[in-house]
C-alpha cells in the first residue's frame, strides 16, 4: 500500500487511502461502463453491437422513425405525467392526513400505505391484471383515456413513495410557525398555503421526481397490465431484446439516459445536489 | 516529584494547512508535566486543530510534536500515550456506562478483574460510582460528560486533551465543574491540555495559558500575567474587558515613562516601556482600575493617593450610559475629547448604585503602575 | 417543537377532506385487488376464461411440490447471495462517500444514485451487451487469458490453450451479476445516510482509546450502522427476491425465479388460481422478512 501513498493519511481521511479509491472507481467503472457503451455503441455503424464501424444517426432516424417505438415513448411519457400529477396529491394529502391527525386504525393505515412499496411488482402486476379482467374496465378507449388502467396501477404504486418522502420532510416542520401565522390572523387554509405548503415544497419536488422516474422506469406492472393498444417504452424495449437485438434499442435507450440525466440536471438547478442526495 | 518540570509535549514549528490556509502557523510550545495548560483563542484561530495534531487526528504539513521526547511522526492516535475528552463527549451509545469506560482497558487486553476494579475507581473518581449499568441516553450531559473524562483517566495517559470541555454545559454547571476539573487534575497528577473561548474558564483553571490568534501564539503566560501584562492588544482585548487608546511615547527612562494620548490626555508610567522614542503605542486600561468621581472632588482624591505629575493620568467626561450588574456597576463614558471609555465601579455599600446617573459630569483618574504600553 | 397530534374528532370536515382520496384509493385500487387476487388463490377453473371460487386449498398444497419449494429456496439463495454482494461491495463505498471531502460528497452521491434513476430495462439490456459472448466482458477475459499464455511461455512453458469465449449469460452467474448490477445503489444509499448521521468523534473516541481501524469499524461503526445496514439488507433483499425482469433476460432455463413462475401461470399456463397462490405466498414471505426485520430493531436495549 505504501508506495501509492504520496503523503500520510490522517486516521479519518479513508477516502485519501488508495485501495478505497480503487473499490470506489471500480464500482464506479462497474456501474458506468455498460451505459456507457452502450451509448456509444449506438452510433456504430453495423448490424453487430461489437466492432466499431463508423459514425452514423442511421439508428436515430431508424428509432425515430419506428412508429411504435415513438407511440410507446408518448404513452410512457404521457402516463408518467399523470401518475406523477395524481400520486403528488394523493402522497402530500396521506402524508399530512399522518402527520397531522390522531384517528382509530391509524397503524393499519399507516401499514396499508406503505404495502405497496413493500409487496413484489409481480404480485402488483397480477393483482391488477385480475382486477382489471374481473371489473371488465373497457378497453379500446381513445387515447388518452385507454393508458387509464396503466395510470391508475402507476399511481397507486408511486403515491407511497411521495407520501414516505413528503411526511419526512414534515417531520422537521416547526409547528410553531404555524400558529404564529394564526396568530398573525392567517385562516385555516391561509396558514396551509403560506406556512405548511412551502415548507413541504422540496419535499414534493422530491416526491415527483421520484414518481415519475418509478413510473417512467416500470416494466413488470405495466407489462401485466398494458394491452395491444397500450404499449409503454419499457414494454416495447422489452420485446424487441427479447427478439431482436437491433441498434434501433440501442439509440432508443440512449435518448432516455439523456432525458434522465437532463430530469436531474434540472432537480440539481432547483434543489441543489445536496437536497437531491438527500431524497433517498 | 521532579524539582525541575520537564516539557511532556513539545511542538516545533508545527504549521497545519487546510487548501492554502494556515489554520497553524508555525507554532513552537512546551507543555510542562503535570500542568494544567490551557489553549484559549476565539473559534477558528487553529486551537482545536492543535490540539486535534496532538491526538494524531490530524497530521501536521510540517513541523514536529514531540511526546515525552518521542516523536509522534507516523504514530496514529491508538498508539499515542495520549486520551482525548470531545466536545460532543462522544461517549458510545450502545453501550454502558462501565462498557464505555471499559472499552479502552478491553482493547488493551486487560484482565476482567482489573478492569473492573479501575473501572469502578475512575466511576468513583469523577463521583459516577453506582451508574455503571446506565444507558448514556439516560443521562444529563454533565454526567455523560464525566463519562468521557473516567473513559479518558482509567487509561492513565500521559496527557489528557479536553476539547472545549464546558462549551455544552449550563451556566452553572460550568462554574461547577471548572473547580472539579481542576481538583481532578491535582488529584491524578496528569498533564491537561484543554482547548477553550472563553476566557474566564482560562482564567479560573490554567496554570498556564497560551492565547491563539489566526494560527499563531499570541502570548504564553500565566492567568494573572496574561490579564495584568498583556503583551499585545489582540490579548488584552480577548482576556478580559480593556480600553484601548493610540498614542505616541514622549518620555522613556528605566524608571519613567509617559505617553501622549490624543483621545485620553498625558499617561504618565511609574516604569520604563523600552520602546522607541515617539514611537505608535498603544495604553490599555482595564475598567476596574479606573476611578470615577465627581468633578472637583479631585484635589482631594489626588492628595490622597495619586503618584503622577500635575496634569497626568486624569480625564473628565459625561456618563452616557450605565448597567447595574449587582457587584459591580459599569459606565460607559464619553471623554471630553469624544471617545469612549469604559469604567467599571464596585458596589461597595448598597447604595453606591445611586452616586452616579446618566449625563452627569465626571472626573476620572488611575494610578501611574495601571495603564499597560503595548507596542503592538 | 413536535406538537401533539390533533384528534380527528377536534377537526372532523378537514381531516376529511384530507384523508378521504387517499384513503378511498387505497381501498379502491390497492385492497380490493389484493382481495380479489387473495379469493382467486381459493379458486380453480371451471372453464376457459371461468374462475370459481370454491375455497379449495389445491393450490398450495400443489405449491408444496418439490418443483416450486426448491425454486422458492434457490430465490431465496439468489436473492440473499445478491444483498450479501451488495452490502459487501457497497459499505466501503458509503464510507468512501461519508468521509469524502465536502465538495467531492454530492458528486460522488450523484455518481451512485444516477443509475438508479436510469431505466431498468436499458440498465439490464446495456448489462447484457457487454456480456454477451463477443461483449467486452468476453473480450477483456481472452485478452487475459493472452496475456497469461504468453507469460507462461516468457518462463518455457506450453502456452495455454485458445481462448474460448466464457459463456457469461444465461446463467445463474449472470443473474446474481444483474441482479447486483441494478441493486447495489438502493444499498449504498441507506448506508451512506445511516454512516453520516455518525458522529464522527465516537471514530476518533476509539481510535484515542486504543482501538485499531478494524476493531473500531467492528464494535463501533457496525453496530451503529446497524439500523442503516438492517435497511439497506432490506430495501436489497425484498426486491431481488420478487426480481422477474433479470432472471427472466439474462438467465438461462435453470435459472427461473419465483417471479417467473408466477408470470408462467398468468400468461402461458393459464392458471390463475395457481398463480395467485404463488403470488400471495411470495408477499407473506416479504411479510416474515420486514417482521424479523422490526423484530430486530425492536430489540429491548441493554441495561434498561
Amino acid at each position: 500500500m505504501a508506495i501509492f501513498r504520496t503523503r500520510a493519511v490522517a486516521p479519518l481521511e479513508y477516502t485519501r487511502k488508495a485501495w478505497m479509491q480503487m473499490w470506489v472507481g471500480a464500482t464506479l467503472l462497474f456501474l458506468y461502463a455498460p451505459l456507457i457503451v452502450l451509448m456509444i455503441f449506438s452510433f456504430n455503424d453495423s448490424k453487430r453491437n461489437v466492432v466499431w464501424k463508423g459514425f452514423t444517426f442511421k439508428y436515430y432516424e431508424k428509432a425515430l422513425g419506428n412508429d411504435s417505438l415513438v407511440e410507446a415513448l408518448t404513452n410512457s411519457l404521457t402516463i408518467a405525467f399523470f401518475a406523477t400529477l395524481f400520486s403528488l396529491v394523493l402522497g402530500a394529502l396521506a402524508a399530512v392526513m399522518l402527520w397531522r391527525f390522531r384517528f382509530p386504525l391509524k397503524g393499519v393505515v399507516e401499514g396499508s400505505i406503505s404495502l405497496p412499496i413493500i409487496v413484489p411488482e409481480i404480485c402488483l402486476g397480477v393483482a391488477y391484471l385480475i382486477f382489471f379482467a374481473r371489473i371488465d374496465w373497457p378497453t379500446g378507449m381513445a387515447w388518452p383515456l385507454n393508458l387509464s388502467a396503466i395510470t391508475i396501477a402507476h399511481i397507486t404504486f408511486c403515491f407511497p413513495f411521495v407520501a414516505m418522502v413528503v411526511r419526512s420532510r414534515l417531520a422537521s416542520f416547526n409547528k410553531e410557525e404555524e400558529e404564529a401565522a394564526k396568530d398573525l390572523g392567517a385562516t385555516e387554509w391561509q396558514t396551509f398555503r403560506d406556512i405548511l405548503l412551502p415548507h413541504m415544497k422540496p419535499g414534493l419536488i422530491a416526491g415527483a421526481l421520484l414518481a415519475f422516474t418509478l413510473s417512467l422506469d416500470d416494466f413488470v406492472i405495466t407489462f401485466f397490465t398494458s394491452g395491444p393498444e397500450t404499449i409503454t417504452f419499457p414494454v416495447k424495449v422489452y420485446s424487441m431484446v427479447r427478439f431482436s437485438v437491433t441498434p434501433e434499442v440501442n439509440a432508443a435507450s440512449t435518448v432516455l439516459i439523456v432525458l434522465t440525466v437532463v430530469l436531474t440536471a434540472i432537480a440539481l438547478k432547483m434543489q441543489g445536489v445536496k437536497a437531491i442526495a438527500e431524497v433517498h | 516529584m521532579n524539582d525541575t518540570p520537564s516539557p511532556i509535549i513539545q511542538i516545533r514549528n508545527v504549521t497545519k494547512r487546510f487548501g492554502k490556509v494556515a489554520a497553524v502557523d508555525n507554532v513552537s510550545l512546551d507543555i510542562m508535566a503535570g500542568e494544567f495548560f490551557v489553549l484559549l483563542g476565539p473559534s477558528g484561530c487553529g486551537k482545536t486543530t492543535l490540539l486535534r495534531m496532538i491526538a494524531g487526528f490530524e497530521l501536521p504539513t510540517e513541523g514536529q510534536i514531540l511526546i515525552d521526547g518521542q516523536d509522534m511522526a507516523g504514530i496514529p492516535p491508538n498508539k499515542r500515550p495520549v486520551n482525548m475528552v470531545f466536545q460532543s463527549y462522544a461517549v458510545f451509545p450502545h453501550m454502558s456506562v462501565t462498557d464505555n469506560v471499559g472499552y479502552g482497558l478491553k482493547i488493551a487486553g486487560v484482565g476482567k478483574t482489573e478492569r473492573e476494579q479501575r473501572v469502578a475507581e475512575a466511576l468513583e473518581l469523577v463521583k459516577l460510582g453506582g451508574f455503571g449499568e446506565r444507558m448514556p441516553d439516560q443521562m444529563s450531559g454533565g454526567q455523560r460528560q464525566r463519562v468521557a473524562l473516567a473513559r479518558s483517566l482509567v487509561m492513565r495517559p500521559k496527557v489528557l486533551l479536553l476539547d472545549e470541555p464546558l462549551s455544552a454545559l449550563d451556566a452553572k454547571l460550568r462554574a461547577q465543574m471548572q473547580f472539579e476539573l481542576s481538583d481532578l487534575q491535582d488529584q491524578v497528577g496528569i498533564t491537561f491540555v484543554t482547548v477553550t473561548h472563553d476566557q474566564d474558564e482560562a482564567l479560573s483553571m490554567a496554570g498556564r495559558i497560551a492565547v491563539i490568534n489566526k494560527g499563531e501564539v499570541a502570548q504564553l503566560a500565566s492567568p494573572s500575567d496574561l490579564y495584568e501584562y498583556p503583551a499585545n492588544r489582540f490579548v488584552a482585548d480577548f482576556v478580559g474587558s480593556v480600553n484601548l487608546f493610540e498614542g505616541k511615547l514622549t518620555l522613556d527612562e528605566p524608571d519613567r515613562a509617559a505617553v501622549d494620548c490624543p483621545g485620553l490626555g498625558k499617561i504618565y508610567l511609574n516604569h520604563g516601556v523600552t520602546g522607541p522614542h515617539g514611537a505608535d503605542v498603544w495604553v490599555a486600561i482595564r475598567p476596574e482600575k479606573i476611578y470615577l468621581h465627581v468633578p472637583g472632588e479631585g484635589k482631594a482624591v489626588r492628595a490622597a493617593g495619586m503618584d503622577a505629575p500635575e496634569g497626568h493620568n486624569f480625564a473628565r467626561g459625561t456618563i452616557k450610559g450605565m448597567s447595574y450588574l449587582g457587584d459591580v456597576t459599569l459606565f460607559e463614558i464619553k471623554l471630553d475629547s469624544g471617545e469612549m471609555i469604559r469604567v467599571s465601579r464596585p458596589n461597595m455599600s448598597r447604595h453606591d448604585q445611586e452616586d452616579f446617573t446618566w449625563d452627569d459630569k465626571v472626573s476620572m483618574h488611575w494610578r501611574s503602575d495601571s495603564p499597560v504600553v503595548l507596542l503592538s | 417543537m413536535a406538537a401533539p397530534l390533533q384528534d380527528w374528532r377536534t377537526q372532523k370536515r378537514p381531516f376529511a377532506a384530507i384523508a378521504s382520496m387517499p384513503i378511498f384509493w387505497l381501498v379502491l385500487f390497492f385492497v380490493v385487488p389484493m382481495a380479489v387476487v387473495w379469493l382467486y388463490s381459493f379458486g380453480e377453473n371451471a372453464g376457459p376464461a371461468d374462475i370459481v371460487i370454491s375455497g379449495t386449498l389445491e393450490n398450495y398444497k400443489r405449491a408444496t411440490e418439490w418443483l416450486y419449494v426448491s425454486i422458492f429456496l434457490k430465490s431465496l439463495a439468489v436473492s440473499a447471495l445478491v444483498t450479501l454482494i451488495c452490502l459487501i461491495v457497497g459499505f466501503p463505498v458509503a464510507m468512501a462517500i461519508t468521509f469524502a471531502p465536502p465538495n467531492w460528497r454530492p458528486w460522488l452521491l450523484l455518481g451512485i444514485m444516477l443509475p438508479f434513476w436510469t431505466n431498468l430495462l436499458i440498465r439490464t439490456y446495456a448489462l447484457m451487451t457487454l456480456m454477451g459472448t463477443n461483449g467486452y466482458a468476453n473480450k477483456a477475459l481472452g485478452a487475459l487469458w493472452g496475456g497469461a499464455s504468453w507469460l507462461k511461455t516468457l518462463v518455457g512453458m506450453q502456452p495455454l490453450d485458445a481462448w474460448t469465449p466464457a459463456q457469461l449469460l444465461y446463467n445463474n452467474f449472470a443473474v446474481v451479476l444483474g441482479l447486483v448490477y441494478v441493486h447495489l445503489p438502493f444499498m449504498v444509499l441507506p448506508l451512506y445516510a445511516a454512516l453520516d448521521r455518525l458522529d464522527k468523534s465516537l471514530i476518533e473516541a476509539s481510535l484515542d482509546l486504543g482501538a485499531s481501524q478494524i476493531s473500531t469499524l467492528n464494535r463501533i461503526i457496525m453496530p451503529l450502522a446497524g439500523p442503516g445496514i438492517a435497511a439497506g439488507v432490506m430495501i436489497t433483499l425484498v426486491p431481488a427476491l420478487g426480481a422477474y425482469l433479470t432472471p427472466d433476460l439474462m438467465g438461462g432455463t435453470d435459472s427461473q425465479m419465483i417471479a417467473n413462475v408466477i408470470e408462467r401461470q398468468f400468461k402461458r399456463a393459464n392458471d390463475w388460481p395457481f398463480g395467485a397462490a404463488l403470488s400471495f405466498l411470495l408477499i407473506y414471505a416479504m411479510f416474515i422478512i420486514v417482521a424479523l426485520q422490526s423484530l430486530r430493531r425492536g430489540q429491548p436495549k441493554r441495561g434498561e
